[in-house]
């Protein structure tokens, strides 16, 4: 690790892909893990928290500053389902979909929007005006069934309630 | 800071929690949070602020337990056993319910304390949780926090630790039941200088949220757990690897790692002394297979999150090929009661193979659900019907599911049986983490077992072909049946295919994805057989695979 | 906080042990995995990730064996020996579960061997003959893949991939380009080149085109070959492997 490290520092520090200063949070974070490989989640998590989501370029200003290998880092990139490599919509909609949450009819709820937007978990309806993820299980049991709109947490909804709250935002 | 310090610190705040008139406990953990506790929080501090009542304390604390019924607020109690609870409170109820301090109780909110779901419980790990301030290390300190830590690496040796635990017969609260005591020597034996102590917080199986709780509700307790378990084994450097699905916790976990380090509990030289302990953060980022022990530490190093076969074990070569001490959060919560009252005293609650108490969180159709923490043996039935309350709207009992996507359905025939790691087993489940989800008359059996199955081949993570292409074929043929499509061959195949499964799969994911199916074609195999068609009514296929040139 | 040392190998001293293969009485150094013993001493176990020379991958899962005393059958690739082990290799079970993971892998995707370049050179084709797997009783899921002929002298067709990863294996641990990963998880996992882009795109790729010689099927395969034609040798992984450690 420590060759590594001294291995980074001989190389070039590469320059951002544009001059956005949310690049200067992300270098941050890379710095703090001494530029090593093994802060590749944390430093994709920092994009995607600055960005909203991963695009090629970030992860190959990523691999080259972290000295990485692309296919590398599109590996770990896809692995994971909370990074996302396409732009989000205006609003999300996150359909819990925990086994709570499942025994108290969460599948109507993503029927209902998927008749109602035509999208599916994991799509953005066209437009970009809504998001809809689904999510293993939020922790929120209690209040099953549940879903986060734009990060509000909504708990013991009916399809159609659901729907009344989504056209408020939308 | 040493023990005379922490002396200091508790008499300074029982000091300051006299000169109070009244203390209000708000729930803050994540669900009572999601129902509006947040707005009831500020609506009491308003009003404490508009009366001008300096001696009245409104206090954000972490999860009570009942969390179908929040925001949860208690009212001048510091034990669990708390008398006056208010339920369901709205930020339109504060000004009544603040007006009532001085008066007679606001019964239109009450919530009743004298029931089972709160006189049955016995609390080690959540001793805390909704009573002190999660954000507050004095309000864990207060209550005898650090204390054990201080102690063992000031009065005790390495040894002393280890034989306390060994004694304590405590089992991994992860889900495999391997005893901590065993898995903590062979680390502490390792020759190796570099070691690290993880603590797995990845809590993946649906429906399960102790974990969540105890972080949300009493961090400190987690990372002092974490702190004596690398003074046993050795280990200088420790990682919390926890899902970015819980921004809360994370949030509180890192107040608290601050806070200990600013104390000097964590940090270089913990306590005045020779050894060091520094705690790091690792966010999950959404992939269950990662609680998984040897993909957890993969996921650490930056990888992608693939498990590899054991031997050899994490114990032996664990993160960055160096000897590493993995356990769960609510085993390492168990650790400092455990070294500060004795292995013997922790042995003497639960039964023999199982010690101690368990948490478990009830969730589906019952009517309480919410975080509870029982004695292990405590009859299955027992905690359904008293502590739970049952089953809601008149229905009846049907299964309860334990040990999530690993684990199995039990019928109702096996509600007097004692909850133990050993007889849940048997009985075609496991312990699991805790998750309890409880099914009434409504649930197809079926779609549970497709839904359990749809989870695993979602979460698979496509490194061993069984798991892989296995668990979408095993997904495939339980929905052919629930949709009623399928054919006696088919359940024959599907019986198989879970055999094949179960033995060959590289890692626990893979290994125990069969048992839903299993446990439910166990006790409930007549709703497979009633959706079958005979099999002349086959649907044809072509499907050969031709090996000549 | 420090971060982890460099692993150092001191080199300790290998013992030697006996163990018993499927009646045969074999002495190995215990560091040896089952299946080197096995292969060393002329018993044939079923495997597909494994490769000679690369590291040990543990993922297909077709070299499992029983070990006496332990219930769950093992994969002889990861498991390293032990004195007095008694080995089975080819129980009823063990041929039972090898032809259920290959049909489970036929079915995954699209093996169609009558016009696959590999035919008659694949190692996926012959395990099925090897293990008797003759029909398939799961459904195919009949996905479709993409095929990329970007490379200039390579073909990756991803119909024919059984994400065995000895591409990515060879490309990092032997050529170290580490061209190749695998994208997604589970049954969307797909070996990709650099950004997931076309192969002939690659920065990285040196087109030494080892990856395509030990791929077991005819997924990577040379361009301008006809069905039947692409036989592929992979026996120099063992021999760069060895000079590698040298350096």
């Amino acid at each position: 690790m420590l060759m590594e490290r001294q291995n980074t520092e001989r190389r070039a520090a590469p320059t951002p892909p544009d001059d956005d200063k949310r690049w200067k949070i992300v270098n941050v974070t890379m710095r703090r893990n001494g530029y090593s490989g093994h802060a590749l989640i944390e430093t994709l998590h920092k994009v995607q928290d600055c960005f909203g989501y991963l695009e090629d370029r970030s992860l190959r200003y990523v691999a080259m500053s972290l000295g990485l290998p692309l296919s590398k880092v599109y590996g770990v990139a896809t692995f994971y389902h909370l990074f996302t490599l396409k732009p989000q919509g205006k609003h999300t909609c996150v359909i819990c979909t925990g086994t709570a949450c499942y025994i108290k009819g969460s599948r109507e709820l993503s029927t209902a929007i998927e008749d109602r937007y035509s999208v599916k978990p994991g799509q953005t309806t066209k437009g970009n005006e809504l998001s809809v993820l689904s999510a293993r299980c939020i922790g929120s049991c209690g209040l099953a069934p549940t879903v986060v709109l734009d990060g509000k947490v909504l708990g013991q909804l009916t399809a159609a309630e659901l729907i009344d709250e989504i056209e408020e935002v939308v | 800071m040493n023990l005379e310090d922490l002396s200091d610190i508790t008499e300074e705040v029982a000091e300051a929690a006299k000169s109070r008139r009244h203390c209000v406990r708000v729930c803050m953990a994540a669900s009572c949070q999601s129902c509006g506790s947040g707005e009831v929080l500020e609506g009491l501090q308003a009003q404490a602020k508009q009366n001008a009542d300096d001696d009245v304390c409104i206090k954000p604390v972490g999860c009570m337990g009942l969390c179908s019924a929040g925001p949860l607020v208690s009212v001048d109690s510091d034990q669990p056993a708390t008398e006056l609870l208010y339920q369901d409170v709205t930020a339109d109820d504060t000004e009544e319910l603040y007006r009532s301090l001085d008066d007679d109780p606001l019964e239109r909110l009450r919530c009743r304390t004298d029931v089972p779901f709160f006189s049955r419980q016995q609390k080690i790990v959540l001793r805390n949780s909704g009573i002190i301030d999660p954000e507050q290390i004095d309000d864990y300190i207060a209550a005898g926090g650090y204390r054990s830590l201080m102690r063992a690496v000031t009065e005790m040796t390495r040894e002393d630790v280890l034989r306390e635990v060994k004694e304590s017969g405590l089992r991994g609260r992860g889900g495999g039941g391997y005893p901590a005591g065993l898995k903590w020597a062979t680390v502490a034996m390792a020759p190796e200088p570099h070691k690290y102590v993880i603590c797995n917080a990845d809590e993946g199986d649906p429906g399960a949220f102790m974990d969540r709780a105890v972080l949300e509700s009493d961090p400190h307790r987690v990372l002092e757990g974490m702190a004596l378990a690398g003074y046993a084994v050795g280990a200088e450097h420790a990682y919390i690897y926890i899902r970015a699905e819980y921004p809360l916790a994370v949030e509180r976990l890192k107040t608290a790692i601050k806070q200990a380090t600013k104390k000097g509990l964590l940090g270089r030289r913990i306590c005045e002394t020779a050894h060091s302990f520094e705690v790091e953060v690792r966010l999950g980022a959404g992939a269950f297979v990662c609680g998984e022990e040897t993909a957890l530490m993969a996921s650490i190093e930056g990888q992608r999150g693939q498990p590899r076969p054991r031997p050899p074990y994490p114990a032996e070569e664990g993160l960055w090929k160096c000897p590493t001490l993995i356990n769960n959060v609510e085993t390492l919560a168990n650790i400092p009661a455990i070294v500060g009252k004795g292995g013997a005293w922790f042995k003497s609650i639960g039964t023999e193979r199982s010690t101690g108490t368990k948490v478990f969180a009830l969730a589906g159709r019952i009517a309480n659900s919410g975080l509870i923490e029982v004695p292990m043996g405590i009859p299955l039935g027992e905690i359904v019907n008293e502590i739970g309350g049952g089953i809601p709207d008149g229905r009846r009992f049907k299964a309860v599911q334990t040990g999530g996507p690993s684990g199995g359905c039990l019928p109702e025939q096996y509600l007097d049986m004692p909850v133990e790691y050993d007889t849940l087993r048997s009985a075609g489940s496991i312990m699991g983490s805790g998750g309890m989800i409880v099914m009434d008359e409504t649930s197809s059996m079926v779609d549970v077992a497709r839904y359990f199955m749809e989870f695993c081949m979602d979460e698979s993570c496509g490194k061993c072909v069984p798991c892989r292409a296995g668990t979408v074929q095993l997904y495939g043929l339980l929905d052919k049946i629930a949709d009623g499509e399928a054919t006696p061959s088919d359940l024959e195949l599907l019986e198989e295919l879970c055999d094949v499964v179960q033995a060959t799969s590289l890692c626990g994911l893979g290994q125990t994805a069969p048992n839903p199916v299993l446990s439910t074609l166990r006790y409930f195999r007549h709703e497979y057989e009633e959706k079958l068609r005979p099999e002349s009514e086959r649907m044809p296929r072509m499907q050969i695979v031709t090996l000549d040139d | 906080m420090t971060h982890p040392p460099v692993a150092s190998n001191p080199g300790p001293k290998v013992r030697v042990v006996t163990l018993k293969i499927d009646d045969h009485d074999v002495g190995a150094r215990e560091t040896d995995s089952i299946l080197e013993i096995a292969h060393a001493n002329g018993i044939r176990i079923p495997a597909l990730c494994y490769l000679d020379g690369l590291s040990t991958w543990g993922a297909c899962r077709l070299c499992m064996v029983e070990i006496e005393g332990v219930s769950k059958p093992v994969s002889a690739c990861s498991t390293t020996a032990s004195e007095g082990m008694k080995i089975t290799t080819n129980s009823e079970r063990l041929k039972r579960y090898r032809r259920m993971i290959l049909e489970l892998l036929f079915a995954e995707r699209n093996h169609v061997c009558s016009v696959c370049v590999s035919n008659g050179h694949c190692e996926l084709q012959d395990l099925a003959a090897e293990c008797g797997m003759d029909h398939v009783r799961v459904p195919y899921r009949n996905a479709t893949y993409n095929i990329d002929s970007s490379h200039d002298l390579f073909r990756v067709d991803h119909n024919r991939c059984v994400v065995c990863t000895r591409c990515v294996r060879v490309c990092d641990e032997i050529e170290g380009a580490h061209t190749w990963d695998v994208m997604g998880r589970g049954v969307n996992c797909q070996v990709i080149t650099d950004l997931n882009q076309p192969w002939g795109d690659s920065q990285s790729c040196t087109s030494c085109g080892k990856c395509v010689q030990v791929c077991p099927t005819g997924a990577l395969v040379k361009k301008g070959t006809a069905a039947g034609e692409m036989e592929k040798h992979d026996d120099f992984v063992p021999y760069l492997a060895q000079m590698r450690k040298r350096q």
